[in-house]
């Protein structure tokens, strides 16, 4: 019997697009099953994939060089925008990576308001995800579900923030507001609503037949890969690591509080699926211990000198959270000027969506490559910035 | 004759094999015919020259039930394009659900008939709006949701958005703001419904109107023009 | 750190050691050495994760630093690894046989800063720009808002100042 894969000569596959064996068929950037909006290029065998190639690049818009350009008040409305859902993080390690340098500490409610709003953020997060994968397994009920339930977290920010998806809600300093009244009867019963939920995720998703058969086996990441791609956050744990920054690398208040890393061994699309759905309970039980033990009155923030020409000594540092992907850092260098030096973001999808996803695609049917790049969640804005 | 003995015998091979002439006859050449100077000479035979002409019209009474037909099927795009792309994703599912109006997403351009440009364009993703703005079938709309679509929005220093997109395609709709709620790009998609019916929402002629002037445009910023003119 | 450091010492000509917090340390090293101290901290010194790799212009002194950020899983303690090199002519050895997503950063850097990474697959294959025919943009040197200016036509103004504008509209008859 002939071999499907084709000859294999100085480490590279040698084959011949012209011969109709093999066929060059692009997916993305208008895909529906691709994740935000990047593109790959995909040489296929009958219905299996022999090679891929990832192309991002399709949101860029430079923002290390106009960060450079800005004040560091007025790179604030800009970072969020690095990542649409879940731009808490970014203003939060933002905020934190001027604190550090500058040596300020902020108030003890704004790191509980904080922590609160960086999990509530992770659960409207999740809930995207988890609609997306049941989505690109054919199952678009569970979508339709989590995303109109999403819509509720965004209620509460709205409540809390002002705004819907875009908060700016964590100054340099502090946060804007506290919380507004009956704030907290409201997140209960949204909470509530969505751990029952979860519930009816697990009894239509994590145990129905075919979502078992097309995700089990996809795609499997060793613990030896770990390091070598750079693997970090659920992708991580999936393989039987304990990594987690909030547990690692305390930051906030995270070390007050109660939960332990969900692992899983067998790090396939399934095994992924199932510590998303673990950890969206997690952060819902999280948001509740966070609402019992934050501190009823206090500072929200602090005073900064004129935040116009605010000028931080110089220095670098590297600041880091976990964000739904996994560990997410701003690396800042100042000069002592009023505008930063560099900024680089270093996003959890850079390495999970260009290095990884190119060598698990390797072998796997054209009809589950959306669900296998879903399942490791990447999110393209943060690649290329 | 089996395939060894051509591959052994060059001289069957390349009497077998002479290239037909590309021959391209001077009709190419007059003004409705395109020049597709960015694909190269074996590819330009793959692609349609023709340059595309504008929808006629019938009497008054058949095209009011028209538009009126027209108004209730828009089907939209699934490219999200920018920031913008995310609203859509609760305008889709249940919480605001699009399908009332008879409005869905739809995966492929040929089946689309209204494109939701979603904030900022980056020219890599210009590229990809225009080849799947050209391929989608007339009529076709087009909203430009987010402050960033209409005038570069945040991002109006940077090297690699583009700051007017109705300068590259005909926009019909702006809907502002960053983000604009769900309610808004509803909203938005309602004015379009009204100037369909009134028969106003002519993006798709005034595009072939000033095709060159959009081409111009286009080429300008997309270094590497490497499409045909019109994506038929 | 410092026990760290100290150690380093004997086997590489590493300098300017500043630690910034607990848990993170930078250090510089010349660029000859730069591969042969990630291979060491890699495999003997625990630091088995590649957090990121990136540039910093400075066009005063002439030189790109780049830093490479290491982490380590026992001891959750990072070390950034910084090396200065020349301006002029920005050549760079590989790190993709050490880590998989070396290869990622390297296209990165060449087409953002045009550092050359003899080498490395694919590096001169265009990532993230496609057609780009300026200079490489994160570049110091490099003017965003004049580019920005003479490429794209900007939607005019409407010059009319929003505070007058508004009074006229709410209140007419002031």
């Amino acid at each position: 019997m002939q071999s499907l894969y084709p000859p294999i000569v100085n480490g590279k596959a040698v084959y011949d697009l012209d011969s109709q064996k093999y066929i060059r068929v692009w997916q993305g950037p208008q895909h529906p099953g691709v994740t935000g909006n990047m593109s790959l290029e995909l040489d296929i065998c009958g219905d299996q994939v022999i090679k891929c190639n990832t192309h991002v690049g399709y949101l860029h818009r430079g923002f290390e060089k106009l960060m450079e350009r800005r004040r560091y008040i007025n790179c604030f409305p800009i970072v969020c925008r690095i990542c649409v859902p879940e731009p808490d993080t970014n203003e939060y390690l933002f905020a934190a990576g001027m604190e550090e340098l500058m040596g300020v500490q902020i108030p003890e409610k704004a790191m509980w308001l904080r922590a609160l709003n960086l999990e509530l953020s992770r659960l409207a997060s999740f809930l995207m995800h988890l609609g997306g994968q049941s989505g690109a397994f054919g199952m678009g009920t569970v979508a339709q579900w989590t995303i109109a339930y999403r819509d509720y977290v965004l209620d509460l920010f709205e409540e809390l923030t002002g705004a819907r998806i875009y908060h700016m809600y964590m100054t340099p300093g502090g946060v804007r507001g506290d919380i507004p009244e009956g704030w907290i009867a409201h997140t209960h019963k949204v909470l509530d609503g969505a751990s029952k939920l979860l519930d009816e995720i697990k009894h239509v998703m994590l145990n129905n037949a075919i979502f078992k058969q097309r995700a089990i086996g996809l795609g499997v990441i060793t613990p030896e890969m770990v390091d070598h791609y750079g693997i970090v956050g659920p992708n991580a744990r999936c393989a039987g690591l304990k990594r987690d920054v909030r547990k690692d690398n305390p930051y906030l208040i995270y070390d007050q509080l109660d939960f332990e890393v969900e692992t899983e061994t067998a790090g396939d699309a399934y095994s992924r699926t199932c510590i998303r759905w673990r950890e969206t309970h997690q952060s819902i039980d999280l948001c509740r211990q966070i609402l019992a033990k934050m501190p009823p009155s206090g500072a929200v923030h602090i005073t900064l000198p004129n935040v116009l020409h605010l000028k931080i000594p110089a220095g670098q540092t590297y600041v880091r959270a976990e964000s739904t992907r996994g560990e997410y850092g701003y690396f800042m260098v100042s000069d002592g000027s009023e505008f930063p030096r560099k900024v680089t973001v270093r996003g959890p999808s850079y390495s999970h969506a260009m290095a990884l996803l190119e060598d698990l695609l390797v072998g796997v049917n054209i009809a589950d490559v959306a669900g296998l790049m879903v399942s490791l969640h990447t999110y393209p804005p943060e690649i290329e910035r | 004759m089996s395939d060894i003995e051509i591959k052994d015998n060059p001289d069957i091979k390349s009497e077998l094999q002479t290239p037909p002439e590309p021959g391209y006859s001077e009709w190419r050449k007059d003004e409705n015919t395109l020049y597709n100077d960015g694909l190269p000479e074996e590819e330009k035979d793959w692609f349609c020259d023709a340059r595309p002409q504008k929808a006629r019209k019938s009497v008054q009474v058949i095209e009011n039930f028209l538009n009126w037909a027209r108004s209730q099927s828009l089907w939209i795009l699934a490219f999200g394009t920018g920031c913008g792309a995310i609203e859509l994703r609760p305008l889709v599912t249940s919480r605001y659900d699009i399908s009332r109006l008879g409005m869905q997403p739809r995966p492929t351009p040929r089946q689309a008939n209204l494109i939701m440009i979603g904030g900022y364009v980056s020219i890599k993703t210009l590229k990809r709006i225009v080849r799947s703005y050209e391929q989608m079938q007339g009529p076709k709309f087009v909203v430009a949701v987010c402050s960033c679509a209409i005038n570069g929005g945040m991002y109006w220093d940077s090297y690699n958005t583009v700051k007017r997109i109705d300068e590259y395609i005909p926009v019909d709709v702006y809907v502002t703001g960053c983000m604009p709620r769900p309610e808004a790009v509803l909203a938005g998609f309602n004015k379009l419904k009204e100037l369909i019916k009134a028969g106003k929402a002519e993006g798709q002629n005034l595009y072939i109107e000033r095709f060159d002037w959009y081409k111009e445009n286009q080429k300008k910023v997309i270094k590497d023009w490497n499409m045909p003119d019109y994506n038929w | 750190m410092e026990t760290l450091y100290k150690e380093l010492k004997q086997y590489f000509d590493v300098d300017e050691f500043s630690v910034q917090k607990a848990s993170l340390a930078f250090l510089r090293v010349p660029k000859s050495q730069l591969v042969s101290l990630l291979t060491h901290m890699k495999d003997i010194r625990g630091y088995t994760h590649l957090v990121m790799v990136t540039c910093v212009d400075y066009l005063e002194q002439d030189s790109f630093l780049l830093t490479y950020l290491l982490h380590n899983y026992s001891t959750h303690c990072d070390l950034g690894i910084q090396v200065s090199i020349s301006r002029q002519n920005p050549v760079m050895d590989g790190i993709h046989h050490l880590w998989e997503q070396g290869r990622v950063y390297q296209r990165e850097l060449f087409e953002m800063f045009g550092i050359d990474f003899p080498g490395s697959p694919d590096v001169h294959e265009p990532m993230i720009l496609e057609g780009w025919q300026g200079p490489p943009p994160m570049r110091r040197d490099f003017d965003t808002k004049a580019y920005s200016e003479a490429t794209y036509s900007h939607r005019p103004r409407d010059h009319k100042e929003p505070e007058e504008y508004m009074k006229q509209q709410l209140y007419p008859e002031d």
